[in-house]
């Protein structure tokens, strides 16, 4: 096959001018594929104030693009995917990779039905193909029952990217490359979009997906009154709180906290599960977590075979005993 | 107001089985059910059906004779009628293919709205969504958990995103894909379960999309499964059992510090 398309671009995401450290993330997986492939890293900025953007070299990229416009403020999907489709058709890129966050999940399978070629959501791996250079994208899917290894027959190969799914890489302030400013046409601005307001939602301290540490609770940790431990807990360890459906479905907590196949899917550094047996929906959103952590006084439950510490226990007496240490800890 | 929602039909299972040789999963009619994430896509169309009398509400799914029964648990919550896109031709569709298919049927129809579900239970993607508002030129609003108002010409709506809640309103007609936390399902009554018996759906064959045969189906797929595995998902963890709250907590910290975690 005559070779169309080259390099690897990744987008990066862009909040009030700060680079979202999803972008980094990106730009490792990048990396290593560029390196197999010898062609060219480029990652690609849209926003309406640039900040920082010398970092996406640091953190791996041979090039950046970027645009930037007032207008770019708030993430409009018409917008970007003008933006970007434009872009992609001029430049013509062979594997593009965004963020599997609320904005990547939406704005790339619009890029992509606008470019007609296929997307793969949500990987967590890649490979490239020995003789055709092409990209093996590699996700789980059915709830986290089966692994999928997906091609993409068309050009240019699109994939989002499970959040966590790898780290950074170190940033190196030595490294140089090119970043070049590409403008547009006012009218590639217009949007039929209009933003109102966005509000954080206390209650979520630490967004679930971008937490390094997640304690979550399910029913055996008895008492609704419980979430609160697990709360102090988690202000203590830099985290947030994790749920299962059990207990949401019971109102102990609120949906957004819920992990799990109709919840979220976290990859923390650590998942401390207290009180949860393990159902396959549960697993199936924090298997991949780098270590799991947990209480359950069944020494049968499910939830053991995930974890790399089990404590056969009393959740009740151990959580309270935890905190408490914590907190002289703290004082110490 | 019309309104139109996409619903999928997903196996009722844990057990999913997959052909390893195309990658597809094997049905059989028994065990399946609507997406549960496309009930709430369904609850909520019905609910401005309550409040806006003269709404239709079209459910529209693609897929194999069987989703039928997804179609009409939908007409029990409420919907008026029902479309099934059934083709051979069709099976093995990808999100591109499966969102064209879709929107080559709705080309031309009148709607104001359309739903869809957050994502399905099974392929997991939450692409078709997206792609369907794209092939049809309409604007797509994402993970909405509230509606806060409808008028003539624009949907004002709250989507739940990392960290929070955004308010961002659009032009009508859109497409919506909607979060869990929008609403609470209704259980179908027993008025609407019969009617939903009654009801005959509609099914269109290729012989009337007339789409492109290398534009549907695996044929039609820009993405392949090449292979699914089963992951092992066991680790050679420690498994404890604890005399002590204390012990527990000290298995806790060591492990923590030894990981060097925090
Ligand atoms: C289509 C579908 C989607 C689903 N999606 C999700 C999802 O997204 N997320 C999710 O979590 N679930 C989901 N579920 C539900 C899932 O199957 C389980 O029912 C649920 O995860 C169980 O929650 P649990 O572990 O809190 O409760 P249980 O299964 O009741 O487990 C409670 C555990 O606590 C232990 N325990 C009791 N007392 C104590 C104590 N004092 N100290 C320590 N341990 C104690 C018990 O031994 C038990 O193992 C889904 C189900 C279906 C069918
Ligand atoms: C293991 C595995 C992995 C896969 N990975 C990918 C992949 O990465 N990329 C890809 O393009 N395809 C992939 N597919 C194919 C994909 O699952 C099918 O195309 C499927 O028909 C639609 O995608 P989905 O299940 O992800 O639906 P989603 O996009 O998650 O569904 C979202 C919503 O769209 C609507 N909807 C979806 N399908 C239909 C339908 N048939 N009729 C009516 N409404 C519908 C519903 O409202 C639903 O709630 C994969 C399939 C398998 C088995």
């Amino acid at each position: 096959m005559k070779q169309t398309h080259t390099g690897v671009w990744t987008i990066a995401e862009i909040e009030d001018g700060s680079i979202n450290p999803v972008s980094y993330e990106l730009l490792a997986w990048g990396k290593g594929l560029s390196e197999r492939l010898k062609v060219e890293l480029t990652s690609i900025v849209l926003t309406n104030k640039i900040k920082d953007i010398e970092s996406l070299i640091h953190y791996g990229a041979d090039k950046v693009y970027y645009v930037e416009n007032d207008k770019l403020e708030h993430f409009y999907p018409d917008t970007y995917t003008n933006i970007l489709q434009q872009m992609v058709e001029e430049m013509k890129p062979e594997i593009i990779l965004a963020s599997a966050t609320t904005k990547g999940r939406t704005l790339m399978p619009c890029l992509a039905a606008s470019l007609k070629t296929g997307l793969t959501a949500d990987c967590t791996d890649f490979e490239i193909e020995e003789e055709t250079r092409r990209l093996i994208q590699i996700r789980p899917a059915i709830g986290g029952n089966v692994m999928a290894k997906i091609k993409t027959m068309t050009n240019p190969q699109m994939a989002t990217v499970r959040p966590k799914s790898k780290l950074p890489l170190p940033k190196d302030e030595s490294r140089t490359g090119e970043i070049i400013k590409k403008e547009f046409n006012e009218e590639m601005y217009q949007s039929r979009y209009e933003w109102i307001n966005y509000k954080r939602d206390e209650s979520i301290e630490q967004p679930l997906q971008q937490s390094d540490v997640i304690i979550a609770g399910g029913k055996g940790i008895r008492k609704q009154e419980n979430f609160k431990y697990l709360k102090e807990i988690a202000e203590r360890l830099n985290g947030a709180v994790g749920a299962t459906r059990a207990v949401v479905d019971m109102g102990w907590i609120d949906y957004s906290h819920q992990i799990g196949l109709s919840g979220k899917t976290v990859s923390p550094k650590l998942y401390i599960a207290v009180g949860i047996s393990g159902a396959v929906q549960h697993i199936a959103g924090m298997s991949t977590s780098k270590y799991i952590i947990s209480i359950n006084k069944d020494p049968e439950a499910p939830i053991f075979k995930v974890s790399d510490l089990g404590i056969v226990g009393d959740a009740t007496e151990i959580v309270p005993l935890l905190l408490k240490e914590l907190k002289q800890g703290d004082k110490k | 107001m019309n309104i139109v929602v996409l619903v999928k039909q997903v196996p009722s299972t844990d057990n999913v089985k997959i052909d390893e040789k195309t990658g597809t999963m094997i049905r059989s009619e028994l065990e399946s059910e609507m997406n549960p994430l496309d009930m709430y896509a369904v609850e909520e169309a019905v609910r401005i059906k309550e409040k806006e009398t003269g709404t239709k509400i079209t459910v529209i799914s693609m897929g194999p004779l069987s989703a039928e029964y997804a179609i009409k648990e939908a007409i029990s919550m409420g919907c008026d009628e029902g479309v099934l896109l059934t083709d051979r031709r069709y099976a093995g569709a990808d999100t591109r293919a499966t969102a064209y298919t879709l929107s080559q049927f709705l080309k031309g129809k009148e709607f104001d709205l359309i739903f869809a579900g957050e994502r399905a239970t099974d392929g997991e993607t939450g692409q078709v969504g997206p792609m369907v508002a794209t092939l049809l030129g309409i604007p797509v609003l994402t993970y909405v958990n509230k509606i806060i108002e409808i008028t003539k010409s624009a949907i004002k709506v709250q989507r739940a995103i990392e960290g929070g809640n955004e308010v961002i309103q659009t032009t009508l007609p859109s497409l919506i894909t909607v979060v869990k936390e929008i609403n609470d399902p209704r259980l179908p009554n027993l008025e609407n379960k019969l009617r939903a018996k009654k009801s005959k759906i509609h099914t269109i064959t290729n012989e009337e999309l007339k789409i492109e045969e290398d534009k549907i189906g695996l044929k039609g797929s820009p993405t392949r499964v090449v292979k699914v595995f089963y992951p092992k998902i066991s680790r050679q963890g420690e498994k404890i059992t604890i005399k002590t709250p204390q012990e527990a907590v000290s298995k806790i910290k060591n492990f923590i510090k030894e990981k060097g975690v925090i």
